[in-house]
């Protein structure tokens, strides 16, 4: 293999250049902008997880099996793994092959960055390097592969039901530009390198293209203005790239390590936020996801478009985005990257400012303290369940039934969890209630803190600092229960289906737990989304400016997906989804205290604490 | 003073032609939901905030409407939500109280 053009440059490759040099330029000015804005305890954190070998090795795993081989979507929908990967790992490759081409050919050339990307322009053949053989092979096969993923994204593009998804994401102009451009690469590689094929020799794809062309147009004179249009595309996509949605190959790189070193986003525009902003690949998974769009309503306030209008900077699309949605977490479920829908909104709405402060000292800490005193076991129902009178009535009952010595803290009125307040976007205020509602509960001597408001579970164990305490869901305790023998169950033949409420599925990753309690005591039955999966019953705390009626919608869709289940009645484990399913539902729906309140006896008739 | 063993207690009276519902009407035009709240009281009833802070959303909003200051009993909410889950009108009580607690002056 010898060098055709002596001075090793020509014209055509400018585009390319100047699009790689800008892009180079750009992702290290976004480096060093976010490596500012992050916190300096972040980022000392992120520099010493880079050189900590573990999560170094776990940062190229991850790198690798995300980025390149998307093995998480291959796991989710073969078809959009398969699309995804072949462009990704195939582009990737591409570039390394062409790199051991240089190396091995033409080491001289290797400080030209564009070498590798046009080689097959610049090489003539010779009859000795027939070790290139192999080399051309898996050129030309994995551009086959990456033609083939190309195909499949066309095709998506009309027909995205075939794939697996209603509705996607409507593309802005520069993202289309960046699509039509990042489609043209391709083919135009394969006929720029089959018109060359003869000079610098191919494989199964070039050779036969190369005798085909040259069968009806015998010159070489098509040979330039492809190059010039493969140079003309790759510089295209490159300069969209920063403006458009493929900021995310880039950014994802980022992202990886960044997420292994443990940081949160602390606001919603800077530093990590950014990043994932930036990491949004704009593919909509969210918006079927989003239990909002039920009935193609809400699209435009999906996570999708929440990170659009943060890159744009558009305030005001930003503030109802953010305060309409449910936080029900489903966004950041099946995103493949894992941008943070609802920790994006809830830093939004902590920028806002208030005019009235909230002030909670009128709370008697005191004397709640002392009421909650004499047990070792607390139980604290929550604001929501004393809505909702049966589920503490059931604890109650199966507190009694076991012989369980107990307290309710909050019988009679007690403090609020401070995840609403959270939520809501005052992160003091909250941290406020929190406090308040830990020197009650250390102040009270008990050991264990028994909780059945989901709500307040996530909150209790993430947000509260309660040293020697042990927070247990209700449904782990009567678990425990029964296990101990303090409980006997028996069995009714009625078939339930069991709702995931979010903050206890994907807020608190329980899910397997209610349904082995359920289990054990009736029939259960799935319904079709479930899990991870399950649909928000629309009554979330967590937005702040949905009107009931448009939640009626969102409610009855969520209904129609457990009722799918033919179940004889609906069962969850959370006081606001109970309530809001009540009022719609057309068969009675239970809270599991209530079921398992129903189907057990105690053993035990001494009172004493476990 | 002699004490006669009972008092008067000041008038109560609110001349509704002179107090200022300026904000009350701010809170209107933000989150319409204000305007019908029929003063049922089932906010009032299930607050958590209430035995605190006296806090009652019927009474804020006839607070309100009387351009009496409410702030003492607004700042005590934990915006737990319970009182949405009661509103037989359907009203977004914690958007109203945020936008409240952001636009109060």
């Amino acid at each position: 293999m010898i060098d055709r053009i002596s001075s090793g440059f020509h014209p055509f490759v400018l585009p390319f250049l100047a699009g790689m040099i800008f892009v180079l330029g750009y992702c290290l000015y976004g480096i060093i902008k976010i490596l500012v804005q992050l916190p300096a305890e972040d980022r000392k954190r992120f520099f010493i997880s880079l050189v900590t070998p573990k999560t170094f090795l776990k940062n190229i795993r991850d790198i690798f099996c995300d980025c390149l081989l998307h093995v998480k979507l291959w796991k989710r929908n073969r078809l959009l793994g398969y699309m995804h990967s072949s462009i990704a790992f195939g582009w990737f490759m591409l570039i390394v092959l062409g790199h051991i081409e240089v190396i091995l050919f033409l080491p001289h050339r290797i400080h030209l960055f564009y070498y590798p990307i046009f080689f097959n322009f610049f090489v003539a053949e010779t009859d000795s390097t027939i070790q290139g053989s192999l080399l051309f092979f898996l050129m030309d096969f994995f551009l086959l592969i990456i033609l083939s993923g190309i195909a499949l994204a066309m095709i998506k593009r009309v027909r995205s039901r075939l794939f697996g998804m209603r509705r996607t994401a409507r593309p802005s102009l520069l993202n289309q530009i960046g699509l039509y451009a990042l489609w043209a690469i391709f083919p135009l590689r394969l006929l720029a390198e089959s018109f060359t094929a003869h000079i610098s020799g191919g494989s199964f794809l070039t050779e036969p293209a190369n005798w085909v062309f040259r069968q009806f147009l015998g010159n070489n004179l098509n040979m330039l203005p492809t190059w010039w249009a493969y140079s003309i595309s790759l510089g295209v996509f490159m300069f969209v790239l920063p403006f458009s949605r493929y900021m995310h190959i880039p950014a994802e790189m980022m992202l990886i390590p960044l997420r292994n070193a443990g940081i949160k986003i602390r606001n919603a525009r800077k530093g990590f936020a950014r990043v994932e902003v930036w990491s949004c690949p704009n593919c909509g998974v969210c918006i079927d996801a989003c239990p909002m769009s039920v009935d193609k309503a809400n699209i435009k306030d999906c996570t999708v478009y929440l990170t659009r209008q943060i890159r744009r900077g558009n305030e005001r699309r930003i503030e109802e985005i953010s305060d309409k949605c449910l936080l029900c977490g489903k966004c950041e479920a099946v995103c493949q990257v894992g941008v943070e829908g609802p920790a994006l909104r809830i830093m939004t709405r902590a920028e806002r400012k208030y005019a009235l402060p909230q002030d909670y000292s009128s709370i008697p800490v005191e004397s709640l303290t002392e009421a909650a005193k004499g047990s070792k076991v607390l139980y604290y129902g929550g604001c929501m369940s004393q809505l909702v009178p049966s589920i503490g009535r059931s604890m109650e009952s199966i507190f009694r039934k076991a012989g369980v010595d107990y307290k309710w803290m909050d019988r009679d009125g007690g403090i609020c969890c401070g995840r609403p307040m959270f939520l809501s976007g005052r992160i003091k205020e909250a941290e406020e209630i929190v406090r308040k509602n830990e020197s009650v509960i250390l102040g009270s001597g008990a050991g264990t803190l028994v909780v059945s408001c989901p709500i307040c579970y996530k909150m209790f164990k993430e947000k509260y600092t309660l040293p020697g305490i042990r927070i247990v869901h209700y449904i782990n305790y009567i678990e425990e229960l029964i296990d101990a023998g303090r409980l006997q169950v028996t069995r009714s033949d009625l078939c339930y289906v069991y709702h995931d409420p979010c903050e206890l599925g994907r807020g608190a990753g329980m899910y397997e737990e209610p349904r082995r309690l359920i289990g054990r005591i009736a029939g259960i039955a799935e319904a079709p989304k479930n899990r991870s999966e399950s649909i928000c019953c629309g009554g979330s705390l967590g937005s702040l400016t949905l009107s009931f009626a448009k939640r009626e919608k969102m409610t009855r869709n969520a209904l129609d997906n457990l009722y799918a289940a033919k179940a004889d009645a609906l069962v969850t484990a959370c006081p606001l989804c109970q309530t809001t399913f009540s009022r719609y539902a057309d068969r009675p729906v239970r809270d599991i205290a209530e079921i398992v309140d129903m189907q057990t006896v105690g053993t035990i008739t001494k009172t004493d604490s476990i | 003073m002699t004490d006669f063993g009972f008092k008067l207690s000041k008038s109560s009276a609110i001349e509704l032609d002179k107090v200022d519902t300026s904000l009350y009407e701010r809170l209107c035009q933000a989150e319409p939901g204000a305007r019908i709240c029929m003063n049922c009281g089932s906010c009032g009833a299930t607050c958590t905030a209430g035995p605190y802070s006296g806090m009652s959303l019927r009474k804020v909003i006839l607070g309100l409407q009387r351009g009496q200051d409410v702030r003492s009993m607004l700042s005590g909410c934990m915006l737990c939500g319970k009182c949405s889950m009661v509103c037989p009108r359907g009203i977004n009580t914690r958007h109203l109280i945020l936008t409240l607690c952001r636009i109060y002056d």
